[in-house]
């Protein structure tokens, strides 16, 4: 069976770099463009894996990564962070978000597809 | 989609993001403090860079990088927007903007500028800051002169870099070769699995990395009606012996090192051996079989039971653990949760509610424009045919027609309706050009644009971003007093410059407003002179002399600066606006300055018209230009010199143009009395009757541009196929009135036009 992937990025330059990465890898992908719409797309996607950035207007990928964990149904689900910024600042606070682990922009296919297979069975 | 596809979403997306920056950015400078103002703003080059950098677009991704750090200082409170940060953002947005059009289109980039830039971004996130000092970005920039140094894509410390796996690597192995062997302890912590790792599958990634033993130690996990579900009770033992070595393990736990005990430690290898003998932990060495993931715990058959019970134990319980944390998590129904996410659902669909677009290539609206033209034009002919053959004006076909009139119309209103874009874009740029001139002079401006939503159509946006340019450069360099001459007027030392656009009576009208000294009617009438394009005892009106700098040719500037003198006068800008269906006018006061207003047809496509006959011709005039028509009675006609001839229109006279002597399809005028009268106002102000056989009708018309299947022909704006199929002349009718004045149609009209 197909895993299926959410992303969750305000840049449509990345959605189709992500979108095509892992069609290609084989995965199905659901997408949305910001924390809210994220959220919203959650409830019925079911994945099996978020992959999310960080900036994002309206709701941004820590409040998005919280409406996750704090989702009794989708809590447990693996989210990885894509952003830019590579400090440490950044890092914690997504982990302290909830983020299970993160991939530094840009990335490379093998990267984002490593990552992904890291954290699901 | 390639890559390609993608690349050119990056660039739509970059002009979006910059639109937005600049934007911001002004926001800011007029001192809004919105937080959500600087994180769009942060965003908008956030996402430029983090699109060039996957493209390799390096020149691009360091620029970024050192105005968005110093973007990131504003947003942490850490520097304060004042006026001078945000000139250089704002000079900063400029040239991110010249590095995405030149990392699109292979141009070059002002290396000294951007290095500049650099320098002062920098500045302001360290040398003003001293707390940002202390953690700087990577400086982009090299001492050396070469431009950029292209920054490394920002790779964290801990190295989380994917370690390549091939099974060739034990291939390699020799007798001889030394592989070390990594000793872990792991012990989760509850958080391990709230945020979504897993055990099972760390546990995985090891035995990936080489021979790997394993050993749960499940003391902690009490009976089953103390167990809470979510809690971690397991920890685990690890010895595997890889080339990765330590490094590589600890990478494996690098998503989980927070959230768990761990000790990761080389063991020498005699140390292992005499360790595996009476080791107090039963080490037991465990083919970590990856089925069993699947199976849910089949072990391998070759073990001795006790220790497959062991293994298989060690990764069920594992297993277990995060199952039942999921099963219990997924059990769980919380309305808080519930009520929250619909809130959110409710927030989404407001927003998208908002704005859905979908974008379209140019080329299907200008078809479909075009055809929906074709279809004004053959539902004219159709209903004209009708009527021509059927007496009967009832009949369900007129009523049809009648119909399909209608709905071509609205199809019109709404294709046009496509293309209808705000002025935003182009009043945007102007910012820009605004912020050149003025660090170019030395003069503080503030550019105030207002109706900024206003809507035309692209063609016509896309022509009138040249003419405002010139006309902002005008205003600022000539326009403008020097700071200090304004101070001692008593002025604002900033100079400001208002670009106003609204909807008037179906035109879009440009106002270029600015309180500079107004225009030195004495200079500019003595220059005429001069340049003999007037006589030196014209008696000229205010208004007359004002208009004077519309010739070709003319420049009131003492000196020709780099700015104004690029051989392009105030005619020019004329010339595109008239070229665009449009009229400029000036209106000017001395000591407090001048204002241009520019009034344009909102689309180039149709044009209302009064369709005319002259000397058996049928022609149309533009609505937009008529202010009213009237029969001329021979007591209100009066003769002037030799052949001109005025009438008078409550109690003021008009002169009194034939419009098929202009033309030259008469030789002589035509009486007056025999046809009508259109008063028309003209360019420089002043109304004009102009003289009309008769008067068709009222239509709209699509206009079809002679230039592109002809030529120009002098006081012809454009041509049109009316609804019997034949094609009527669309009447200039600026120029026809200018060639009033000279009595013959000249070529250069702008020049006629004030003489």
């Amino acid at each position: 069976m197909k895993k299926k992937v959410l992303t969750v990025d305000d840049s449509r330059t990345i959605r189709n770099m992500l979108l095509v990465t892992l069609n290609n890898a084989g995965f199905e992908t659901i997408q949305a463009e910001d924390g809210v719409e994220g959220l919203e797309v959650l409830e019925n996607a079911n994945p099996d894996v978020i992959v999310t950035d960080i900036n994002m207007p309206r709701l941004d990928g820590f409040g998005f990564i919280e409406g996750v964990r704090r989702n009794e149904k989708y809590r447990a689900i693996p989210i990885l962070v894509l952003t830019t910024e590579s400090d440490a600042e950044k890092k914690n606070r997504a982990r302290q978000a909830g983020a299970t682990g993160w991939i530094v922009k840009p990335f490379d296919p093998t990267k984002l597809i490593d990552a992904i297979e890291r954290v699901t069975a | 989609m390639d890559m390609n596809e993608i690349k050119e979403i990056f660039f739509q997306e970059c002009e979006e993001q910059l639109a937005e920056l600049e934007s911001g950015l002004l926001k800011l400078n007029d001192g809004d403090r919105d937080p959500e103002t600087v994180n769009a703003v942060f965003r908008a080059v956030h996402s430029i860079k983090g699109g060039a950098g996957a493209f390799g677009l390096d020149d691009l991704v360091s620029f970024a990088h050192v105005f968005e750090t110093t973007l990131d200082c504003v947003r942490s409170n850490k520097l304060e927007p004042t006026q001078d940060v945000l000139k250089v953002m704002l000079k900063s947005a400029d040239v991110l903007a010249d590095l995405t059009n030149a990392a699109r289109d292979g141009g070059s980039v002002d290396e000294a500028r951007s290095r500049t830039l650099i320098r002062e971004l920098e500045a302001l996130a360290h040398g003003e800051v001293p707390a940002a000092a202390e953690a700087p970005a990577p400086k982009p920039v090299a001492a050396a002169p070469a431009p950029v140094v292209v920054e490394k894509p920002p790779v964290n410390d801990e190295g989380f870099q994917p370690i390549p796996f091939s099974f060739g690597d034990f291939d390699e192995e020799g007798a001889d070769h030394y592989v070390p062997t990594v000793q872990v302890s792991f012990k989760p912590k509850k958080d391990l699995y709230a945020k979504g790792n897993e055990a099972v599958l760390l546990l995985r990634d090891v035995s990936r990395l080489g021979e790997m033993s394993v050993y749960c130690d499940m003391d902690a996990l009490p009976t089953l009606d103390k167990m809470n579900p979510e809690e971690a009770y397991f920890s685990w033992k690890i010895s595997v012996t890889t080339e990765k070595g330590e490094d590589g393990v600890r990478s494996v736990f690098e998503f989980a090192e927070w959230d768990c005990d761990l000790d990761i430690q080389t063991i020498e290898e005699d140390v292992v051996s005499e360790a595996s003998g009476d080791e107090e932990l039963p080490m037991q060495p465990v083919p970590f079989d990856l089925s069993m993931l699947d199976d849910g715990g089949a072990a391998a058959a070759d073990e001795p039971a006790i220790i497959e019970s062991d293994a298989a134990a060690a990764v069920a319980a594992a297993e277990t653990a995060t199952k039942v944390a999921q099963v219990a998590s997924r059990a769980a129904e919380n309305k808080a949760a519930a009520a929250a996410s619909a809130a959110s659902a409710a927030q989404a669909n407001q927003a998208a509610a908002a704005g859905q677009t979908i974008r379209v290539d140019l080329d299907r609206v200008d078809r479909l424009i075009n055809l929906v033209g074709e279809l004004v034009i053959n539902q004219a002919m159709l209903s004209q045919s009708v009527v021509e053959n059927d007496n009967n004006g009832t009949s369900s076909i007129n009523m049809g027609l009648e119909e399909l009139q209608q709905l071509t119309r609205e199809i019109q209103d709404s294709v046009m309706a496509i293309r209808a874009q705000p002025v935003k874009p182009v009043f945007q740029r102007m910012a820009r050009t605004v912020r050149e001139i003025a660090d170019i002079t030395g003069k503080s401006v503030r550019l105030i644009t207002e109706g900024e939503n206003t809507e035309v159509d692209k063609t016509v946006i896309d022509k009138l971003a040249e003419p405002l340019t010139h006309m902002i450069r005008n205003a600022v360099d000539h326009g403008l007093e020097m700071p200090e001459k304004r101070e001692a007027l008593g002025k604002n030392p900033e100079g400001t410059v208002r670009l106003t656009a609204k909807h008037r009576s179906g035109r879009i009208v440009i106002e270029l407003a600015d309180d500079g000294a107004g225009i030195n009617r004495e200079k500019v009438r003595q220059k005429a002179i001069d340049n003999d394009l007037i006589a030196a005892d014209a008696n000229l009106s205010d208004e007359e002399i004002d208009n004077l700098i519309f010739h070709a040719g003319f420049s009131t500037a003492d000196k020709v600066s780099d700015l104004s003198g690029r051989g392009v006068g105030m005619d020019v800008v004329k010339r595109s606006i008239q070229a665009l269906g449009g009229r400029i006018s000036i209106s000017s006061k001395p000591g407090q300055g001048s204002v241009f207003t520019m009034s344009l047809p909102l689309t180039l496509a149709v044009l209302d018209g009064m369709v005319v006959t002259v000397a058996g011709q049928t022609l149309v005039v533009p609505l937009t230009a008529i202010v009213e028509t009237l029969q001329p009675e021979a007591s209100a006609i009066h003769s002037f010199g030799a052949s001109q001839r005025l009438i008078s229109i409550r109690n003021s006279f008009c002169p009194l143009v034939d419009v098929g002597k202009i033309l030259n399809f008469r030789a002589t005028q035509a009486n007056p009395i025999e046809g009508v009268a259109l008063l028309v106002e003209s360019e420089g102000g002043g109304q004009r009757a102009l003289m009309v056989d008769a008067i068709q009708g009222q239509r709209q018309v699509v206009i079809k541009s002679l230039e592109a299947n002809y030529t120009h022909v002098p006081g012809i704006a454009a041509a049109t196929i009316l609804g019997d199929g034949r094609v009527a002349l669309i009447l200039d009718v600026d120029a026809v009135v200018a060639a009033s004045r000279g009595q013959s149609l000249k070529q250069d009209i702008s020049l006629a036009a004030t003489g």
